[in-house]
């Protein structure tokens, strides 16, 4: 018996010897793992990872990605870091010691503050030769173009159609009694659609008017949601599969055939088409750039011409439903047929944006919030 | 000599909090602090009236979501303590699963039943004849305040219900005996005995709300807005962390007065029951207690089933197919070849990985750390008790970007998501162990010492099996806690490594219905498989309990 004590009383030593040699050694292990990561070749001549730091709407097709790994030899590694905001914030946090050898997902909305901070190394890619000088926005290539897409409305064709109802013509119009509780749009501070659409009201309307503008679509019981997904989701007819009541929603010039690839019915045209109102359509484009102190400079300029090259931009279309920037790429028919541009888009300069940005945001708030 | 190793375990909680919490936010706060403008912008805030509009707001509406969920999980509470009804396992196991549903599903949920268009109201106008929607909720104070009830009460229920199934009844039966009338029986017997336990889980409602973003963001429209909110605008929307960073230390500073107001009730309601013979629950005797328990839970099937059921329904209709298994097979295709495609079988796999880990993890540090909080007049109970509070009401954003500046080559290890899940679940593991390891009689623990019982053959032989229950609710909460992945927005992800809400999200961020019904059909699974665990366990027990 007292041998059997005795047991248990050394039972508590080798416990808490136990649990402090588990939870080191789980730590150990998981730091050792990781740190080999950005760490190029290990001595188990395990390939070199490249780490691509992303938001949330990154994707690419498993072929294309399979093939640059193939060509030169290495795994890549995605992370995914939040909402294009949260995303960018967290790179410029992780300045010191970068979390990523390259970053996809810069807007132009973010763009002055993604140079601001310094966290880009300029490559001039070979590439950029076929990409339209308009796209290219930093002269200093730290960012070049990915892809770009248009924030606009769209609306229930079918609905209007059997409501009796013309389309709008115009942004004012939304303000029409005609009009009165049909249209959702996202909030402009949490999300980025949103943003996008209230800075093409401020180019439309100058900044004098576009409170006036959105005081009177707030009077014709416009519905403000915090996300896309909850206005496309929730309240747009199309998007909620009859659920909801908004024939009008704000989204991207691309979700009408994005309707028709994820559809349930096999339906061959949209239900929902675009509507480019004068001044309401904004552009906008993504960039990647190298980041400072990356772990494989080389390999990421590698990558950001492959990001750049006709595969992938051919990719591009279907899997994150914006245009490829690279006029050599192929796009689906879907998108030849569906997915029109706007005639003249809303071009906002990065840098007034992204100064003016939080008290535009607030003015607004406070007008709608009353 | 004796006491080294006790004293290396008591040092694992706090080591971990320190590693996990107090070093990621400091270091984030400097950032903040350190910018050039701290002190105008300081200044600036905290004599501005917007500040203290959003302190009011943020502290009143946690106060009444609080109240509101205490009034509608007692009675369930008590159902679940002494009543046995066919079911039972499976509803309590059904009532906790809203505690872990993304939040844009729930209000998704909330606007199908009672939205402007939703069920409700779509009957309502039809047998009354009406032209617009009776129930207008939408973007109003008391969306929010539902929801909160809704997503919380299971707090009330499985704590204070764990609770109070463990009471002697002796004590109600001698009162009753005595001839005291039930609401005085009540009054003076059973809510003192029971406060303690009420306490502690309002706290932990209390502070779920305090940091309420997502159904304040989602369900309250421009209106409404918590210190969290503001957080999160100021330091994603705009960048400026001088700002996050003040309204992060106000934020800790809320909290932190509430935990001493907490302590301070706490001491002053606590007391050691004395020979303990827990109740076994027992069916319904008459017609009126029948009654009760039929009205009790037909009430929260309305209440807390109607949503979730409204879910599962809708992954089965969405569209105008009529039934259909679309949105499910939708889920194990992948027409488009993205590389980060994962069927539903892996994201569960990788859920269930995560959860066991955050298990693995909570349990011992909660444990070891209610040992610890029990010891009278310990200095180092005194800083761990708020310590390992702190993380619940703490800005997640704030941590998250923390643990960026801080955490170096763990940032982008997938051993960092257990960690900041256990780091949530410690608290719900402690304050529901706390009031079961104060009530242990100590009598027994001396009497095995005086017979020559080990440490740990007393503790394994007589705490163990009277703590149990309270270790099995604890495990269904940190299990909950991790597969619900509360403030998975502050890490870095890694979509090689899906799970069950990452789908759903992925989802959600595209048009198209099918993209719609697959988050639905995802969050179906994430209910079932979140039942189906949680009933596993709570059919957990040690060996030797059914000797108490």
């Amino acid at each position: 018996m007292s041998n059997l004590i005795l047991l248990c009383r050394r039972r508590v030593w080798l416990t808490a010897a136990l649990l402090v040699v588990m939870v080191a050694s789980a730590a150990c292990q998981a730091v050792s793992r990781e740190a080999a990561l950005p760490g190029g070749q290990s001595a188990q001549g395990e390939p070199t990872t490249l780490v691509l730091a992303s938001h949330d709407s990154f994707a690419i097709g498993e072929e294309v990605l399979a093939a640059f790994e193939a060509e030169h030899g290495v795994k890549v590694q995605v992370l995914t870091l939040g909402d294009a905001g949260a995303a960018l914030n967290k790179i410029i946090l992780s300045k010191d010691a970068p979390l990523a050898d390259l970053f996809f997902g810069v807007d132009n909305t973010f763009l002055s503050r993604a140079l601001a901070a310094d966290i880009f190394e300029p490559y001039s890619s070979p590439l950029l030769e076929q990409i339209p000088d308009d796209l290219e926005l930093d002269p200093q290539h730290r960012l070049l173009p990915v892809d770009y897409g248009f924030v606009n409305l769209n609306a229930d064709s079918e609905w209007f159609a059997a409501a009796g109802i013309p389309l709008p013509q115009t942004l004012e119009d939304l303000t029409a009694p005609a009009y009165k509780g049909l249209f959702v749009t996202p909030n402009p501070a949490t999300s980025s659609p949103g943003l996008a659409f209230l800075l093409a009201t401020i180019d439309h309307f100058g900044e004098d008017g576009y409170l006036d503008f959105w005081q009177a679509l707030k009077a014709n019981d416009v519905l403000i949601t915090d996300g896309w997904s909850e206005a496309y989701f929730e309240h747009f007819t199309v998007g909620s599969g009859g659920a909801g009541d908004r024939p009008l929603v704000l989204s991207y010039s691309t979700s009408p055939p994005a309707d028709v690839v994820y559809a349930t019915d096999g339906r061959t045209e949209p239900a929902s088409v675009n509507l480019f109102l004068p001044g309401s359509a904004f552009r906008q484009v993504e960039f990647v750039g190298v980041l400072k102190g990356a772990a494989h400079p080389e390999l990421a300029q590698r990558f950001v011409d492959f990001m750049l090259d006709a595969p992938f931009q051919s990719d591009i279309p279907l899997q994150m439903f914006v245009y490829p920037v690279n006029p050599n790429a192929t796009l689906p028919e879907l998108f030849t047929a569906f997915a029109q541009t706007p005639p003249e888009p809303v071009l906002f300069d990065p840098a007034a944006i992204e100064a003016n940005r939080e008290h535009w945001v607030q003015a607004w708030a406070e007008v709608m919030g009353q | 000599m004796r006491r080294l190793p006790i004293l290396a375990l008591y040092a694992l909680p706090l080591i971990f909090l320190a590693v996990f919490y107090l070093y990621p936010l400091l270091a984030i706060l400097r950032v903040g602090v350190g910018g050039d403008d701290f002190a105008a912008q300081a200044a600036a805030a905290l004599t501005s009236a917007a500040l203290w509009r959003l302190l009011w707001f943020t502290t009143w509406q946690a106060a009444l979501s609080t109240a509101l969920t205490v009034l509608a999980g007692l009675p369930l509470a008590f159902i679940f303590a002494r009543f046995d009804f066919p079911g039972k396992r499976i509803l309590h196991a059904l009532l906790t699963i809203p505690f872990v549903m993304p939040t844009v599903v729930v209000a998704a949920a909330f606007m199908a039943l009672i939205g402007r268009t939703g069920l409700l109201n779509s009957w309502l106008q039809r047998w009354l004849a009406l032209a617009a929607p009776p129930i207008q909720l939408e973007q109003t104070i008391w969306l929010i305040l539902i929801v909160h009830v809704f997503y919380n009460v299971a707090i009330i229920i499985r704590t204070v219900g764990g609770f109070w199934g463990n009471l002697n009844p002796h004590l109600n039966e001698t009162a009753m005996a005595l001839g005291a009338p039930p609401w005085q029986v009540w009054r003076t017997v059973t809510l003192p005995l029971l406060l303690p336990s009420i306490l502690a889980a309002s706290l932990l409602v209390f502070l779920f709300c305090f940091t309420s973003f997502g159904v304040v963001l989602i369900l309250g429209g421009l209106r409404f807005a918590t210190i969290e909110v503001e957080i999160y605008r100021q330091a994603v929307s705009y960048f400026n962390l001088p700002l996050a960073a003040l309204l992060s230390i106000v934020q800790l500073a809320l909290t932190f007065s509430v935990m001493i107001v907490y302590t301070r009730l706490q001491a002053r309601v606590s007391r050691q029951l004395r020979g303990r013979r827990p109740a076994r629950s027992q069916r319904p005797r008459n017609w009126r207690q029948w009654g009760l328990v039929i009205g009790a839970l037909v009430v929260t099937a309305v209440g807390l089933l109607a949503p979730l059921l409204a879910l599962a329904v809708r992954s089965f209709t969405l569209g105008d197919q009529g039934v259909t298994l679309l949105y499910y097979q939708a889920l194990t295709e992948n027409p488009r070849q993205s590389a980060f495609f994962a069927p539903p079988i892996t994201a569960i796999t990788n859920s269930l990985l995560y959860a066991l880990a955050t298990l693995a993890i909570s349990l011992p540090l909660g444990v070891i750390s209610v040992y610890m909080l029990a010891q009278p007049r310990s200095r180092t109970a005194a800083v761990l008790d708020p310590l390992l509070l702190l993380p619940l009401g703490t800005s997640a954003v704030t941590l998250g970007f923390g643990y960026i500046v801080a955490m170096g080559p763990l940032r982008t290890s997938p051993w960092l998501t257990p960690i900041a899940h256990a780091l949530i679940a410690l608290p719900f593991v402690v304050r529901t162990l706390l009031p079961a390891r104060r009530a242990l009689d100590q009598r027994l623990q001396m009497a095995a010492a005086t017979l020559g019982a080990g440490a740990w053959q007393r503790w394994w032989t007589i705490d163990a099996p009277l703590l149990t229950r309270a270790l099995a609710i604890s495990a269904a909460f940190a299990f909950a806690i991790s597969l619900g992945e509360f403030g998975a927005t502050l890490l870095v992800a890694r979509p090689d490594r899906p799970t069950m809400p990452m789908v759903i999200y992925q989802a959600l961020g595209r048009p198209g219905l099918l993209n719609y019904g697959q988050a639905l059909a995802m969050s179906t699974i994430l209910m079932v498989v979140t039942a189906l665990a949680l009933l596993a366990i709570e059919r957990f027990r040690l060996p030797g309990e059914e000797e108490f």
